[in-house]
């Protein structure tokens, strides 16, 4: 943090008291104010940010503690540290129960004071830093990776490849479930700003109102139950990456607010009138048929092409079946992990189930259908049997094939699945090993 | 017309260092000086609780009228600074204004029990109003090691840097090095 980019609020009631410790900080470069009076302290901590606040205990009106009180109501996060001129332990101890960072008699040596600064702005640095590292975890918590090798990934990961590096917006298209999130994910995580969190915000899941609340935040007071100033996911994503999902879910004022935000990189809290200015790059994503939207009006034309700068379209599972061993094998090993069960294959049956079907609920759905089998199993192999779902497997378009010829394509298939394993294949296809030999000697059959 | 930086002894004889801290503050900016005189009322500055002078109340008095050829004005005193809510100051300026204001009070040996070292006094002295000059051509503290306007808080913090402002504090304020 730069000098410049901790602002220190100076209440106290004497001038002169006011004016020397206004110099002196300016001095270091630090953004400074000055309040007289606890009434004028509030009304700066709403209309600016303030990261430390030296307060006077004795002033008329309202004193120290009382406004500290009301400081960490607004804005917990906010380091204080009070002043008085005559020092007794228990108005020194009583502020620091009640959150005080420091406690100074007046006058202090300037050694100690610039000293006490530097150490303030390093708990507020780190109050920060907390803050975002938290935001960090859950996001590694809840995340996966892309798993695949098939070739419509290998063109995603690509396409992640080349904007990451870049700050251009980005807008994430694809069935529920594909993955949009991770994509995001990858992007953030491969940016210059991967050091700042990346703020997600479910944009289907609010009203319209509570979607605002939540991204632009809202002053103390902006509406009823709102007890304390709350920063909004706009705020939180400053230097990071804000990924709105689900963007065709989003009424036409919101629509209208997030492109002035786009536009200007600044906004307001609800309730208030102080201009904050952020910097983040925004991703997008979403299932909707957005160009049919616009054309029927019901979504702006200048917000879609504000963040469909870049587009990156992640294909439905049923599009990519190579990669479903690949992927159930994945879930497999955390689910095992995570529930310390033994499991540690999938049978090639459960393998040709999974091949088949068709996913409309894409890597979601399979998910959740390895985490149910993993529950349920029983053994040290996931079998058919565990497969809780209930699904039908996807009647695949046919050519005009001859029943010899699906029969040889089948056997083919299942042979390659199972390496060549003769008594699996047989019993996958639920014939014996001595009908199989004959099928690959009338087919002709060959390994590899 | 040009324009100097006026140095003021403020009740005091400066002639041993007056010379060569011309010198310091034209090296440390490439502007001319001129010694000045201004008529300073200490008594006005004076806090007898503390028995310390007020740096503002002297400051205050040092711009008080302005010479058409004056760029920046420094007051040097050697009578014991404070603000009010510090203990004591080295010395007081208007960021990105006019005046400053130094006191040799708190660089001289004798005032840690040490013997005199006039040497090292008028040292100190040059690089207190290089840096109090510093802050009235709107320079901020720097963390650079050696800078003149590093934040110096006891006086062997003030031994530790030169007289001379570092390469990016002079690009600041554009001077060329």
């Amino acid at each position: 943090m730069k000098p410049a980019d901790i602002g220190i609020l100076i209440v106290d009631d004497e001038a002169s008291v006011r004016d020397s410790l206004y110099k002196w900080f300016r001095m270091d470069g630090y953004r400074v104010d000055t309040a007289e009076e606890a009434r004028v302290a509030l009304q700066k901590l709403q209309d600016d940010s303030w990261d430390i606040v030296l307060l006077d205990i004795k002033m008329p009106g309202m004193d120290g503690l009382e406004l500290q009180r009301r400081i960490k109501e607004i804005d917990k996060e906010i380091v204080t540290i009070v002043m008085t001129a005559f020092a007794t332990v228990d108005t020194s101890v009583q502020a620091m129960k009640e959150g005080a960072f420091d406690y100074i008699v007046k006058p202090i040596d300037p050694d100690e004071i610039s000293h006490l600064i530097r150490n303030a702005v390093q708990q507020r640095r780190l109050i920060t830093e907390n803050r975002n590292l938290r935001l960090q975890l859950e996001e590694i918590a809840c995340s996966d990776e892309i798993i695949g090798e098939s070739d419509a990934i290998r063109q995603v990961m690509a396409k992640v490849a080349t904007v990451a590096q870049t700050d251009s917006t980005v807008m994430i298209r694809g069935e529920s479930g594909t993955g949009k999130e991770l994509v995001a994910m990858a992007i953030h995580s491969n940016s210059n700003r991967k050091y700042f969190p990346m703020i997600t915000i479910n944009c289907g899941a609010y009203t319209e109102g509570l979607l605002e609340s939540e991204l632009f935040g809202h002053e103390k007071g902006a509406f009823t139950g709102a007890m304390y100033r709350r920063r909004g996911k706009l705020e939180m994503a400053d230097k990071g990456t804000l990924f709105l999902d689900e963007i065709g879910n989003i009424g036409r004022k919101m629509q209208m607010d997030l492109l002035r935000v786009i536009e200007t990189r600044q906004f307001t809290r609800l309730g208030g009138d102080k201009q904050i200015h952020v910097d983040f790059r925004i991703i997008s994503a979403t299932n909707r048929d957005l160009e049919q939207a616009v054309k029927e009006g019901s979504f702006r034309e200048d917000l879609y092409y504000r963040l469909n700068v870049f587009s990156i379209t992640i294909p439905p599972l049923r599009e990519r079946r190579s990669d479903i061993p690949l992927i159930a094998r994945f879930f497999l090993n955390r689910f095992a992990r995570s529930m310390n069960k033994p499991v540690t294959d999938i049978s090639p049956e459960t393998l040709d189930v999974l091949m088949r079907y068709h996913w409309p609920g894409n890597i979601r759905e399979l998910r959740n259908v390895m985490e149910r089998a993993m529950v349920g199993a029983r053994g040290t192999c996931i079998e058919v049997g565990d497969l809780s779902f209930p699904f039908h497997p996807t009647p695949e378009p046919v050519e005009d094939l001859s029943l010899d010829a699906i029969e040889r394509n089948h056997i083919q298939n299942i042979l390659n699945r199972t390496n060549w394993n003769i008594s699996q294949a047989a019993a996958i296809l639920k014939i014996s090993r001595l009908t199989l030999y004959n099928k690959i000697d009338k087919y002709q059959l060959k390994k590899g | 017309m040009m324009s100097y930086i006026y140095l003021v002894p403020i009740h005091l004889r400066a002639a041993d260092w007056m010379e060569r801290l011309q010198s310091g503050i034209e090296r440390a900016f490439g502007v001319r000086t001129k010694r000045g005189d201004r008529p300073i009322d200490l008594a006005i500055a004076y806090d007898p609780v503390r028995k310390q002078y007020s740096s503002s109340a002297i400051l205050l008095q040092l711009i008080d009228s302005v010479p058409d050829d004056m760029m920046k004005i420094l007051g040097i005193t050697d009578v014991d600074l404070f603000v009010p809510v510090l203990s004591y100051v080295f010395g007081e300026a208007q960021l990105d204004g006019i005046g400053a204001v130094v006191s040799v009070h708190r660089l001289k040996n004798s005032f840690y029990g040490l013997s005199e070292d006039n040497e090292r006094m008028v040292e100190r002295l040059v690089k207190e109003a290089v840096h109090e000059l510093g802050h009235t051509f709107g320079l901020f503290h720097c963390n650079r090691v050696g800078c003149a306007l590093n934040a110096s808080t006891y006086v062997e913090d003030i031994d530790q840097k030169s007289e001379l402002l570092c390469v990016e504090c002079r690009k600041a304020i554009g001077l060329g090095w």
